[in-house]
């Protein structure tokens, strides 16, 4: 793969262009994980089901994060900002949860 | 890219004032935008994971009434439109305009796409009686109605992003064709990019809530 980062006159860096073919494959990896989830939702209906939902739906998430919208490839504070947010997020349900879990 | 690239500053147009430009910032500041996306559909995710450790029965029997054929479909195509636009993206910043017009033109109809699917699938729910508001909806069980209402409520909200993100598409579409974003200057449509692959990211987790719980 290619990352060198080649400056230009204009100023700001111009940034490593990721090959179009990483996208494709990373697309077909998205759809077939897609597969996997309904296939299982279909013919394991119940715990198995949402067992491959859950544990498939965020490892799609991190490849749309990771490489459609580049968090891969930024500077370490942009995934530093990023697991932050998810923190603050994962605080208020695991919170919430509790609240609701022992009324 | 080193800080002095990113606070780099480019000669201004029309005149020799140099126009200061921070790449990084504008970058930094559309994912601060989209973590606060991350918090409003984070917050009504929490509602349903609740609701559904409550009554997870109620939610079963609520969600046969989807149509789980629809719901992958506009999966399918939400995941190429994600696909399109990230090559629209580096398209442009290859220097290739007319290849990065017609991706931009493919995401956007693709996303058309999904609106019309949207579409058809809340008719249907709507001639069933299955819309906030109807009889047929408050004489249900608390728990399946609160399951519709929160169907309606998070692919609503969803789809009203969808079609916010086609008209920053529309915009960007007219300025790459015009110039004013280019090789050089690609963080607009960089940020829209973004900003899609977002939309996408959240169909993907409303799929499994909504379509694949039965």
């Amino acid at each position: 793969m290619n990352h060198s980062h080649s400056m230009t006159h204009g100023g700001n860096a111009r940034p490593h262009v990721l090959p179009d073919g990483l996208f494709v494959g990373i697309w077909v990896g998205l759809l077939l994980l897609t597969a996997a989830t309904v296939s299982a939702s279909v013919f394991f209906p119940g715990k198995i089901g949402i067992l491959v939902a859950v544990l498939v739906t965020p490892a799609k998430a991190a490849l749309i994060l990771m490489y459609f919208m580049h968090l891969k490839y930024e500077k370490p504070a942009f995934v530093a900002m990023f697991l932050v947010a998810v923190g603050i997020l994962a605080i208020f349900m695991g919170l919430t949860f509790f609240d609701y879990l022992h009324r | 890219m080193s800080a002095d690239h990113a606070h780099a500053l480019e000669a201004g147009r029309g005149n020799d004032l140099p126009v200061h430009r921070d790449d990084e910032g504008s970058k930094t500041g559309m994912w601060l935008f989209l973590f606060t996306e991350l918090l409003l559909f984070g917050g009504l995710f929490l509602i349903y994971a609740v609701y559904r450790s409550m009554d997870g029965a109620a939610f079963h029997h609520a969600a046969e009434e989807l149509n789980r054929t629809l719901g992958v479909t506009n999966t399918v195509v939400l995941l190429t439109s994600s696909l399109t636009m990230v090559l629209s993206v580096s398209a442009l910043q290859r220097g290739n305009r007319s290849r990065s017009l017609a991706m931009l033109t493919a995401t956007f109809l693709l996303s058309c796409c999904f609106l019309v699917i949207k579409y058809f699938e809340w008719s249907a729910k709507y001639h069933h009686g299955i819309f906030p508001g109807t009889e047929h909806i408050h004489a249900l069980p608390a728990g399946e109605g609160l399951f519709f209402s929160l169907y309606f409520m998070m692919t609503g909200l969803h789809g009203i992003h969808v079609v916010i993100g086609m008209i920053a598409m529309a915009i960007v579409f007219a300025k790459v064709r015009s110039g004013s974003i280019n090789q050089d200057r690609h963080g607009a449509l960089e940020y829209v990019g973004l900003y899609w692959h977002l939309v996408d990211l959240i169909w993907v987790f409303l799929l499994p809530l909504f379509y694949l719980t039965n």
